[in-house]
């Protein structure tokens, strides 16, 4: 895949039918949310009381990782700590090892997808299947989600009907495009799997430091399959999603489902406390990731970055994803929050054009339900693609040279000068349909209006002269 | 009143008829207007493309020159913005300057943007203008979200005789400008302002208007290179024209 943002988006931006497919899912959630946020009294309430819960549990995460790991052991639970992904990977082989098994079913988590827990498993003789609809249709297709919460948001319904036919053995022959044909035979193959397999991964939306309880909300009802039928569930978890309380629950359910998909509330709401003889999985791990995130707090800007509840409502109202589609990203996290996580997550060396992935025309930060001030986290790690030198060293000098310009009225006058004497060679009509680069890209579509003549100081000037 | 006037570098080198239209307007009104020559630039392209010590310099710049200043008038939505808004995040995060933090924070509430002056600071909403056209309004981002604008510039607009004012589909986009977004995202830039000039064109306006002269910029650039006959005019150069005095 191309190494940069604007090249990968050029690849989303020539498929004109994931765009349309795109304008319009977002374009119908969009307008799902914005009316079921809308009917809500206190929902500018809602949103301060979510980022403040966000701020004071992370203000002292510490303690607060240290009591639900304490309360979930008290409950019969385990807890491992990952300070990185191989870290977390090689616990969760371990683990599923232990229990022996050569296959597991996964409930839809981006946190394994962010710590590439699936390749890993494989390579240790161990099938992960992916439960939830979408990422199971993006896991056939070893393709990458391209939406937080919709990950096959780029299919159509032909292309998933072909892939249900060559992976689903029995359950996808002679199987038609119709969606409840569909949905029919994922059912299908998805009970079996459920019925057969022992292990179960899950990711996790919370957990709750005072009670040690565990939640996922979901809206197939296939994660609930996984978290009560194997005899081993192993959760995982960015240590930046534990609640001090278990009240504050009350906050979060109201905020994810409706800023999400615009329901009022999530059809499958589980939430689980250790284990309990005769009832569900009787082996359950927790394992805390920490993954960069701890970086991620001591960075007093961009600390609000980890308060993302990953409802994607960021992704949905943004004009460069509608048109540059998830792929762009390159990252399990797209989107306006994408652009400022992966970035901190895999280093601005490698995901520094990420941050310029923006008009900045702040959206995103209007709709955020934890109310994250992504511009603004943006154009602070901006800063730092420059600090750390991985900004273009044409760029660097010419920016160098404008600030002398801008710091030096004489310098100005005298750049307007010699601006008016250069754009003769270019000028057609009064502006300039072409220039050269880095400044090709704007009349790639745009003419440059060619400077006048009488700058506005000059205009001044001869005016207070009079 | 004595009004202090930020004219922006793009307005100065590019666009000095804004300028122009802003005197004119705010004389018109009995005000008593100055242009601190010591001005340049807010440092909006070094802050947005991650220069932050390049901006540091042209915040000290700013408030040497509006020390001052009764009011603080800019015809930039972005600009306006760019001083209210960021400045305190250059002072306190990459300055570190107490003293600068300070004086940025002591000058925000001096800060205005054009039609904010006119609609809060002033009250008003018929500046007296008349400008014969079919007009659609662009209400840039900042406009919007940064600074909250709301209804005011619509009013002012509204109260122009003459004037025959359609609205535009969508108007919450973004146009796709973005500063170096334009260059550096040149594609999806374009693919966003191939939307905007889509709706421009269903509203049959004749001109599109706007409180920034770089959204401007954007829009009459595609515009002009799609040859459709629709030009971009800031609307201080709409509040500027009148019957008898009519905006060239
Ligand atoms: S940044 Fe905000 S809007 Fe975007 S996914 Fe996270 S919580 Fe949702």
């Amino acid at each position: 895949m191309s190494t940069n943002f604007p090249t990968r988006a050029a690849d989303g931006l020539r498929n004109t039918q994931q765009r349309r497919n795109l304008a319009k899912a977002t374009n119908t959630i969009r307008g799902k949310t914005a009316k079921v946020t809308a009917e809500l009294p206190d929902w500018e309430a809602l949103r301060e009381a979510g980022k403040a819960i966000k701020r004071e549990a992370h203000a002292k995460l510490d303690q607060y990782l240290l009591q639900l790991e304490e309360m979930v052991t008290k409950a019969g639970g385990h807890v491992h700590w990952a300070a990185d992904a191989a870290e977390a990977r090689e616990i969760i082989v371990r683990l599923t090892r232990q229990a022996g098994t050569d296959q597991v079913i996964k409930i839809k988590s981006m946190t394994t997808d962010e710590i590439e827990l699936n390749p890993a498993l494989e390579e240790a003789g161990i099938r992960p299947y992916e439960t939830d609809l979408a990422d199971m249709i993006v896991q056939m297709a070893k393709e990458r989600p391209s939406h937080l919460l919709v990950p096959a948001i780029h299919k159509n319904r032909v292309e998933i009907r072909d892939l249900f036919r060559a992976e689903m053995g029995e359950h996808g022959t002679g199987l038609s495009d119709r969606p409840p044909d569909l949905t029919r035979a994922a059912r299908a193959y998805l009970r079996q799997k459920f019925m057969e397999t022992k292990v179960a991964i899950s990711g996790a939306n919370f957990a709750v430091a005072e009670t040690g309880t565990v939640g996922v909300v979901e809206s197939e009802g296939n994660g609930r399959m996984c978290l009560t039928l194997p005899q081993v569930l192993i959760s995982i978890m960015g240590i930046e999603k534990v609640l001090p309380r278990f009240d504050d629950l009350s906050v979060f359910l109201q905020l994810l489902p409706r800023a999400a998909t615009g329901e009022r509330m999530n059809p499958y709401n589980s939430l689980w406390t250790g284990v309990h003889a005769g009832d569900g999985p009787c082996e359950f791990h927790l394992v805390l990731l920490d993954n960069g995130r701890s970086k991620i707090l001591a960075d007093e800007v961009a600390r609000e970055t980890l308060h993302c509840i990953r409802c994607s409502r960021c992704l949905n109202v943004c004009p460069v994803y509608e048109r540059a589609g998830g792929h762009a990203y390159d990252s399990m996290y797209q989107g306006p929050i994408g652009a400022i996580v992966t970035p901190q997550l895999r280093g601005l060396e490698e995901a520094g054009s990420l941050p310029y992935a923006s008009s900045l025309c702040g959206a995103c930060h209007e709709v955020c339900p934890v109310k994250i001030n992504i511009p603004q986290i943006l154009v602070h790690l901006r800063g730092r693609v420059v600090r750390e030198g991985h900004a273009g060293k044409g760029e660097a000098l010419a920016m160098g040279v404008a600030a002398r310009m801008f710091g030096n009225q004489g310098a100005l006058d005298w750049s307007l000068w010699a601006g008016r004497l250069g754009q003769k060679l270019l000028m057609r009509d009064g502006t300039l349909p072409w220039l050269p680069p880095p400044l090709s890209g704007w009349t790639l579509s745009r003419d440059f209006p060619a400077l006048p003549e009488q700058s506005f100081r000059d205009w001044w000037q001869k005016r207070e002269d009079k | 009143m004595r009004v202090s006037l930020f004219i922006t570098c793009i307005n100065d080198s590019l666009f000095p008829d804004t300028g122009r239209a802003v005197v004119r307007v705010l004389e018109r009104l009995g005000h008593q207007v100055e242009f601190p020559l010591a001005q340049t630039c807010c440092g909006q392209m070094h802050h947005n493309s991650g220069y932050h010590d390049d901006a540091v310099g042209l915040v000290r710049r700013f408030v040497d020159t509006f020390q001052d200043a009764e009011a603080i008038v800019i015809p930039s939505t972005s600009c306006t913005a760019m001083v209210r808004g960021q400045y305190p995040y250059l002072a306190q995060h990459v300055a570190k300057d107490e003293g600068l933090l300070r004086a940025v924070e002591a000058m925000a509430p001096r800060v205005f943007e054009f039609s904010e002056f006119l609609t809060q600071k002033l009250g008003l909403s018929d500046v007296g203008a008349y400008y014969p056209h079919r007009v659609t309004y662009h209400s840039s981002c900042n406009s919007l979200r940064s600074l909250n604008l709301g209804d005011g510039p619509l009013t002012l607009l509204r109260h122009v005789s003459g004037i025959d004012l359609v609205e535009l589909p969508n108007n919450r986009e973004c146009c796709g400008f973005g500063g170096t977004f334009a260059v550096k995202n040149a594609e999806t830039s374009t693919a966003m302002l191939t939307d905007k000039m889509r709706h421009i064109l269903s509203t049959g306006a004749e001109i599109c208007t706007a409180g920034d002269n770089s959204c401007l910029m954007h829009i009459g650039g595609g515009l002009s290179r799609q040859r459709t006959g629709v030009r971009t005019v800031h609307l201080a150069q709409i509040l500027a024209s009148t019957a008898e005095e009519p905006w060239a």
